[in-house]
């Protein structure tokens, strides 16, 4: 990809650029990291064992609890299969979205100088300070049937797709600020200086450095949208085979008293998020590679 | 790129109107219902004793939980992006897992390790400690969700701006200590800062998964988020709506502390 | 650099530090702030602290009953903790060791579990007040006045009339409901064919169902639908609390039991407390809140208030919970369920 050789501060670095010196220095500085590298990598592994796998583990060792044959009966329910399939398409289009959206706003907070940006910026973050409950509560009151602005998408598909706009919006967002905030500004200003237009400027030289970070963001954004559960729960109605999420089907089977189907559903929904969250990222590494 | 003056305010505003929709209306629309009975009112509604214990509490778990994660989320960054080592992708996956775990799953998750009939239970409660229906157990659920996000910030950028001047320190003779204190850190104080920001607002807005392991004991283990909905539920829509802004201003507050420690560094200059 | 460093984490101790250097916690959160005695702060010079772990809707209730039996020789110096959430929530926190001396839940599985798991005593319901601290029964929620003439079942499917009922599987408690819709037309279970009938058309007749009874209520409130069901206290509660609702109680209706129970390992402090809660003064709290009383007395008293609907049935004509829970609410094979799942697909907003 071109721009991995026009992007002077990447790692892959400049072909023909490097003197010896700074090679024999390359192989000092990883021979006196190892230990500490080595340590600081086993204690996140150790302390994302604790809070993260241990917990999860529990989930998918109860949802085999009542047997193989259960377990597939949890998963293989009609309601089930409509949840799991809505919940993984609705947050797919939400992260998409986002990448847009979030990369696009990302750039004019940035880039762009305007009255009242330091206070836009602040903004951002609301959603996560938020509880959902409010979110969700708020967002009916302006987007369901006593709209004042007369949009009612109340207990629709739409609904469920704008309460999880609104708790992913700072993911891409504030995943490509601050690399937004660090790119170096010499390549574009190179590019510009041998004739090229700003589209291909962004396209070429922008777009490639925040593409890591654009996915990240994008990653987290799908993910947090699987999982949500709050402001769902009341603009959507939950009406099954329409508007229910994963998240709120789990719940009733546990306020229903059936925890083995709703760790079984769990531990499918969170298989899907693995395997897309794997795939979101082989792409970026695809497109590195390319 | 310096991007024409049309373009410049077509995108402007397609972001703003963007973020109107979908955030500044709603937000405001919450703090106009906080304030619509009055200053006075919003006051009482924020300093009984329930309100104030449900405030210290909320942030005596997020100062708890947001610098683990800050150590944790520079430890495994700087794995990421600058080690050589197998099973990334598997690990990175596993950090954005916490996100796609819905809040109940998670707390269903802790009462399966921690709780009476869980794995971890019953040894710690004859060893005497309390880890469910109790703060740790709050603290727990808390830094589960807000796990990813100072890696996630910091990760990119440490991409981005490639290790030359890592080497370049190293070949001058500096350890990896001073290396670490002096080159790196400072830059990726952007992407920590904005990790932190985003980890506080999201352990202080916290609510499904604390919702389950509290216990909701009054008094003891409500945190701000519980008591929006307890608010809700005894009809006191007005107690609640100023119990959220309350979240909103500590989420600004947090904002506004790292973009004032980070002043020097505004927009991206070299 | 060091200094940035230094002053995020000074920044991230500060705020520590004010968390912590803030005086205690108080407890109960009425905006009236009269009830500041009770709970933790009683605790101090506590010899007992009992932990009640009850469903959400008393927390009115009993915010007024604890202090009152403070007051009394029994209760003097005795501390309280205090946690209401969603019944079924509650009991299964209680199971997975939330501490409890006292409990009180909306459904019977909710107790008889903690039995099964040996947290309950088995005679808990072998007293005279059978484990009941109050009763209530379904009732229709409509507008002030009642706009759309709402008095019957055969009304709430009326074409065009949109009722609201939570969703009876994020909340078994909201069962209630829909048993006693079932129950109607079943002639007290002796027809379930008929029952099950009716509930078909009444759900084609409910535009969303909610999570819980309170989230239908503030829904009813906030302007949607025509009718909502939910239980006589929740309406007076409703009234007392200044929503300009009114409710009709239906002739045929199911009367709904709230049960109560000390643990196995509550202080002494726990069985005079219960005995506090059973006795004139705090049935008669629950009376003014709008929860018919067990105490005969003050039923009697309050008759006014609480008229007796002809068509009353209980829930051990239609079988009982066990039986109502699995051959109707099971989540996979129950006869309502088969119903919800039909109507998700043809209902549409």
């Amino acid at each position: 990809m071109i721009a991995t050789s026009l992007t002077g501060r990447g790692t892959a670095g400049r072909a023909g650029d490097r003197p010896p010196v700074a090679a024999r220095a390359r192989r000092r500085v990883t021979a006196r990291r190892p230990a500490g590298a080595a340590l600081g990598l086993g204690l996140g592994t150790l302390w994302l064992s604790l809070i993260v796998l241990l917990p999860l583990s529990a989930v998918v060792a109860h949802a085999f609890a009542g047997g193989l044959g259960a377990f597939w009966d949890a998963v293989s329910s009609k309601q089930a299969v409509a949840a799991l399939r809505f919940t993984v398409l609705v947050s797919l289009a939400a992260a998409l979205i986002n990448v847009v959206g979030g990369t696009l706003i990302a750039w004019v907070l940035v880039r762009d100088r305007f009255p009242g940006k330091r206070f836009v910026n602040a903004l951002i973050d609301l959603p996560f300070a938020l509880p959902t409950v409010v979110a969700g509560l708020v967002l009916l009151t302006l987007y369901g049937s006593r709209s004042p602005v007369g949009i009612d998408v109340a207990f629709t598909q739409a609904a469920v797709l704008l309460a999880l706009l609104f708790v992913t919006l700072p993911f891409v967002i504030r995943s490509v600020q601050p690399v937004l905030i660090e790119l170096d500004r010499e390549m574009e200003e190179a590019a510009l200086s041998l004739g090229a237009r700003n589209m291909t400027i962004f396209r070429r030289i922008v777009l490639p450095n925040l593409a890591p970070a654009i996915l990240s963001g994008a990653a987290l954004a799908f993910a947090r949208a699987v999982g949500e559960f709050g402001s769902i729960v009341l603009i959507s109605g939950n009406i099954p085979f329409k508007t229910q999420v994963g998240s709120v089907y789990v719940f009733n089977l546990i306020e229903s008293d059936a925890p083995t189907s709703a760790a079984a559903v769990s531990t499918v929904l969170l298989a899907v998020s693995l395997l897309v969250l794997l795939a979101i990222r082989g792409l970026g590494r695809w497109g590195a590679r390319a | 790129m310096t991007v024409s003056r049309p373009w410049r305010i077509g995108l402007r505003t397609v972001a703003l109107a963007y973020l109107a929709a979908l955030l500044f209306v709603p937000v405001g629309l919450v703090f106009w219902r906080t304030f619509e009975h009055g200053i006075g009112a919003v006051w009482d509604s924020i300093t009984t004793p329930a309100a104030i214990h449900a405030f210290q509490l909320t942030l005596e778990v997020t100062a708890i939980a947001v610098p683990l994660n800050t150590l944790f989320g520079i430890v495994m960054a700087i794995a990421l992006a600058r080690g050589r080592w197998r099973g990334k992708g598997l690990v990175n996956a596993l950090i954005d897992l916490p996100f796609a775990v819905s809040p109940i799953v998670i707390g269903l998750s802790l009462v399966l390790v921690y709780g009476l009939h869980g794995w971890l239970g019953p040894s710690l409660t004859k060893a005497g400690i309390q880890v469910i229906f109790s703060v740790p157990g709050i603290v727990l659920a808390t830094i589960f969700v807000s796990l990813p996000f100072v890696v996630r910030e910091v990760t990119p950028v440490l991409k981005e701006i490639g290790d030359e001047q890592e080497q370049a320190a190293a070949t001058l003779g500096a350890g990896w200590w001073t290396t670490f204190r002096r080159v790196t850190l400072p830059s990726i104080r952007w992407g920590v800062a904005y990790g932190v920001v985003l980890s506080v607002a999201r352990c202080i807005g916290e609510f499904g998964a604390v919702s389950v392991v509290s216990g909701k004991i009054a008094g003891e283990t409500d945190t701000l988020t519980l008591l929006v909905e307890k608010r809700f539920s005894n009809f006191d829509l007005a107690g609640a709506y100023a119990a959220s802004a309350l979240l909103a201003l500590i989420a600004l507050a947090t904002l506004l502390a790292m973009t004032l420690m980070n002043r020097r560094r505004e927009e991206g200059d070299a | 650099m060091i200094p940035h460093v230094r002053k995020t984490a000074a920044a991230l101790l500060a705020f520590g530090a004010l968390a912590a250097v803030a005086g205690c916690g108080g407890s109960s959160d009425t905006s009236g702030g009269s009830t500041n005695a009770s709970a933790s702060s009683g605790g101090r010079n506590a010899k007992t602290t009992l932990s009640l772990v009850a469903y959400s809707t008393p927390e009115v209730v009993y915010d007024q009953i604890i202090p009152d039996f403070q007051k009394t020789t029994a209760g003097s110096g005795v501390g309280f903790k205090t946690s209401y959430g969603a019944s079924g929530d509650q009991s299964r926190a209680v199971d997975a060791g939330l501490r409890a001396d006292v409990v009180t839940f909306s459904t019977e599985p909710d107790m008889t579990r903690l039995v099964r798991d040996g947290i309950v005593a088995a005679d808990w319901n072998s007293g005279p007040n059978r484990g009941l601290v109050t009763t209530s029964v379904v009732a229709f929620v409509v507008r002030k006045g009642n706009p759309k003439h709402i008095h019957t079942w055969a009304d709430l499917v009326r074409p065009g009339i949109k009722v609201l009922t939570p969703n009876p599987y994020s909340s078994g408690a909201a069962r209630w409901n829909l048993l006693a819709a079932y129950g109607q037309a079943s002639h007290a279970g002796k027809d379930p064919a008929a029952g099950l009938a009716y509930v078909k058309q009444l759900i084609a007749h409910v535009p969303v169902q909610d999570k819980s009874g309170r989230d239908a209520l503030n829904d009813f409130t906030s302007g949607n639908g025509d009718v909502l069901l939910s239980y006589e206290y929740e309406a007076t509660t409703a009234q007392r609390k200044g929503q300009s609702v009114d409710y009709v109680l239906p002739d045929d209706t199911i009367k709904i039991n709230i049960d109560i129970a000390t643990t196995k390992t509550a202080p002494p402090a726990a069985k005079a407390f219960l005995d506090y809660v059973l006795s004139q003064p705090a049935q008669q709290r629950f009376a003014d809140w709008g929860y018919r009383p067990v105490n005969a007395a003050v039923l009697a008293a309050n008759k006014s208030k609480f008229p007796n609907p002809p068509g009353l049935f209980t829930i051990e004509q239609l079988g009982g919970w066990r039986t109502v829970n699995r051959t109707l609410f099971d989540v996979e094979r129950g006869a309502i369920t088969k119903l919800e799942q039909s109507a998700g697909v043809s209902t549409a907003k």
